[in-house]
């Protein structure tokens, strides 16, 4: 289908650790869709937290060594756009900061390398239909990043209005943040239950079976919640809806 | 009190108990927090409405954001005209350095007027500097006439806003309170008898006492006028009526041209009350023999700003024209209400004005009472990029306790002292994972989930669970896949 795209997966750390499964479907979905994807064993993380939370110094040692990890790749793909945000948003700053020109123009070369996954499949790949089939109904959450940082608009919903057997349920306050945070969730714990519980209301509200997202970090948040209240819904990255074919219905990936 | 079970609220971010703990009383509230997210709804669905009928919305704000730039690089040469037009006009202008200093000033000219009572309009600079309860305790009496003023000095309640102040308090509670505090125990709470019952009460002072204090919107250099933005039209009572008038300003305030004011009036009031146009714009220069107050007084107040101003990235709350845009979106807000950020600034734009007025000696949870979404940003009528001064300020917050040997006892900083260390090396990367593994087998129960973890992690599990970590790390799964297809 797509000629010689070269593409290398960074995972992230947390996908690493707590979702290898999504990183798993982008692997199925990728192959499947022709691209040939790379994978840097030397991979960690790239410092979102510490940004967030104010340790910038450390942040830019990790952003630098992003940059020198992927400085070659043809193209970086990343599924999880808090993750793309952070790289876009504030490691300019960083470098501004705390780097040297050649990191400087080592970043600014390999940035438009760097795609969030519907990005990669639309914007790159000119892809809409990925010839998934999921035949539930899901609803999507517009995790913070992808809405105002990367500016995502409707992709993900043209790719959801492609998938066989998919019945998209809207969600209400699509656009409020659902309270996680990153350390939010911990240091202000209180006041994020309080803005998850509303979320939860209008994400159960829809009756879909599944939550999905771009981002696991969002969904890990909504999930955890609701397995406390057994709500019956559970959430899947859209990585691993997209993954989903007939001949593999569930993929290997719930 | 609203609610009596809680101390009152203690707005004052030398004395405010840290964010997290100042929210507890409200997330504890639910008529409260009903309120709150009640009237955002309203305000939000109106304004939304009618910023969607200008096509040049966007254009708007650039627009906007252009000219509150350009005055704050120049603030000094645009303060200078403006204290040279508006003497020139007749009015007085003094300075001062902080709170203290203008207080000292208003109540000079409040002796000078020989005056024990005194009207005000709504100025949010005016509570930054506490000026009521100091003006009290020199034995002025205060009269708040702003209709949402009235209801929170009548109801001894803090302001939560900072466009409609009691937002907090639903209808039913202002009749109570009117009718306890005005004596009028079969007041109905139809809003024609409060507002019938407000009026009675105001227009008395409005005809009685013949000095006022108010705020304002906008300082105008070029022509040395002051310009207020109201909907109910106390404050052209209090600005025409009497005698003498004392404004207080904030330095940053000023617009160069007035005609900046064609840009600012169209952002301001579609963004702050969902109006296509603000009911009443009082624009004065001076004094007018025979019309209006005899004399004028202008105090300009720093009180840190000059600090801020130094700083191109942190400068940015300077910018503000006081809309609320950013309190009526934010989800965070929309939980805790104004209160909980312990300051007469609340909301998005007071996380990051509060703590730099505090020269960051103050208010360091308040950068972290955001999830980072992004939303204020997006409705910013003068484009200030609240994320980007949140994790600015965070920053700084965090390079001040860089040296404080207690941070070593605190988990979250250990943690992530840890995880710098990790993440510096994939090998040891992987052996953190695999440790943390094993780590979490210890809580993980049958069902393959976490329900509850100690020390720091327990706020988490307190409403979330966290699903039990699989056998294999995705790269060690593309290890093993590599090794079979080999």
């Amino acid at each position: 289908m797509v000629q010689c795209v070269r593409a290398s997966l960074f995972i992230t750390c947390y996908n690493d650790l707590l979702f290898p499964e999504t990183g798993q479907a982008v692997v199925g979905l990728l192959g499947r869709l022709g691209v040939e994807l790379a994978f840097n064993s030397k991979q960690t993380c790239y410092g979102q937290m510490r940004a967030n939370t104010g340790f910038r110094r450390e942040a830019f040692s990790q952003a630098k060594r992003f940059v020198r990890l992927y400085g070659d790749a043809e193209t970086v793909v990343i599924p999880s756009s808090s993750c793309v945000a952070m790289i876009r948003d504030q490691y300019p700053g960083l470098f501004e900061e705390f780097g040297n020109e050649i990191l400087r123009r080592e970043f600014a070369a390999l940035l438009p390398r760097i795609y969030e996954l519907s990005e990669l499949l639309i914007d790159k790949l000119g892809i809409e239909d990925v010839g998934a089939y999921f035949p539930h109904r899901v609803t999507f959450q517009a995790s913070c990043h992808g809405l105002r940082s990367l500016h995502l608009g409707d992709r993900p919903y043209r790719l959801l209005a492609k998938v066989r057997g998919l019945e998209h349920s809207p969600l209400s306050n699509a656009d409020r943040s659902c309270g996680f945070g990153g350390t939010f969730s911990v240091k202000n714990a209180e006041v994020s239950s309080a803005m998850l519980s509303v979320k939860l209301q209008d994400v159960t509200a829809t009756g879909a079976e599944y939550c999905t997202a771009h981002d696991n970090s969002c969904l890990m948040h909504l999930r955890g919640a609701m397995h406390r209240q057994y709500a019956g819904m559970k959430t899947i990255h859209m990585a691993q809806i997209l993954a989903c074919t007939k001949t593999s219905p569930t993929g290997a990936f719930l | 009190m609203i609610y009596s079970a809680t101390s009152r609220p203690v707005l004052d971010p030398r004395f405010a108990p840290p964010f997290p703990q100042a929210a507890l009383p409200v997330l504890r509230n639910p008529q409260l927090r009903k309120n709150v997210a009640h009237a955002t709804d309203v305000i939000q669905d109106k304004s939304g409405r009618l910023i969607q009928e200008k096509s040049d919305w966007q254009q708007l704000r650039s627009a906007g954001s252009a000219i509150r730039a350009h005055a704050l690089e120049n603030l000094g040469e645009y303060l200078e005209e403006f204290e040279a037009r508006c003497t020139a006009s007749g009015g007085t202008v003094h300075w001062a350095t902080d709170a203290a200093e203008a207080r000292q000033i208003i109540l000079g000219l409040l002796r000078q007027e020989d005056a024990s009572e005194v009207i005000k309009i709504e100025t949010m600079t005016s509570a930054e500097i506490q000026l009521n309860t100091f003006l009290e305790s020199a034995g002025v009496s205060v009269f708040e006439t702003d209709l949402a003023e009235v209801i929170l000095q009548l109801g001894e309640e803090e302001p939560s806003h900072i466009v409609v102040p009691a937002l907090h308090i639903n209808r039913g509670q202002v009749r109570e309170i009117f009718a306890r505090r005005m004596e009028l125990s079969d007041l109905s709470d139809n809003h024609h008898a409060l507002t019938a019952a407000a009026r009675h009460c105001l227009r008395q002072k409005f005809l009685s006492i013949p000095t006022a204090i108010s705020g304002e919107n906008f300082l105008i250099a070029e022509t040395g006028g002051v310009a207020v933005i109201e909907s109910e039209g106390n404050g052209r009572m209090c600005l025409t009526l009497p005698r003498t008038l004392i404004t207080i300003a904030g330095i940053e305030k000023v617009l160069p041209r007035f005609r900046d004011l064609e840009v600012m009036l169209q952002v301001l009031a579609r963004s702050a009350t969902g109006e296509r146009m603000n009911p009443y714009t009082s624009v004065w220069t001076g004094v007018t023999p025979g019309d209006g107050p005899e004399r004028f007084h202008v105090v300009l107040l720093d009180n840190g700003r000059s600090s801020i101003l130094a700083k191109p990235t942190e400068r940015q709350p300077l910018k503000c024209i006081r809309c609320a845009a950013c309190i009526n979106t934010c989800p965070v807000y929309r939980q805790t209400g104004g209160h909980a950020y312990g300051s007469v600034y609340p909301g998005p734009i007071g996380a990051i004005f509060t703590p730099q007025l505090m020269q960051m000696q103050h208010g360091q949870s308040l950068p972290y009472a955001s999830t980072l979404c992004g939303a204020s940003y997006e409705v910013c009528p003068v484009k200030i990029n609240i994320p980007e001064v949140l994790l600015e300020l965070r920053s700084q917050v965090v390079d001040q306790e860089r040296g404080d040997p207690g941070r070593l006892f605190d988990p979250m900083y250990l943690g992530l002292l840890i995880a710098n260390l990790l993440f510096t090396k994939a090998w040891l990367f992987h052996a953190g994972q695999r440790l943390g593994r094993i780590g979490a087998r210890l809580f993980t129960r049958k069902d393959g989930w976490i329900h509850s973890l100690p020390g720091i992690g327990a706020k988490w599990t307190q409403t979330r669970e966290l699903r039990g970590l699989s056998n294999q790390t995705f790269h060690e799964w593309w290890a093993a896949r590599a090794k079979e297809s080999k």
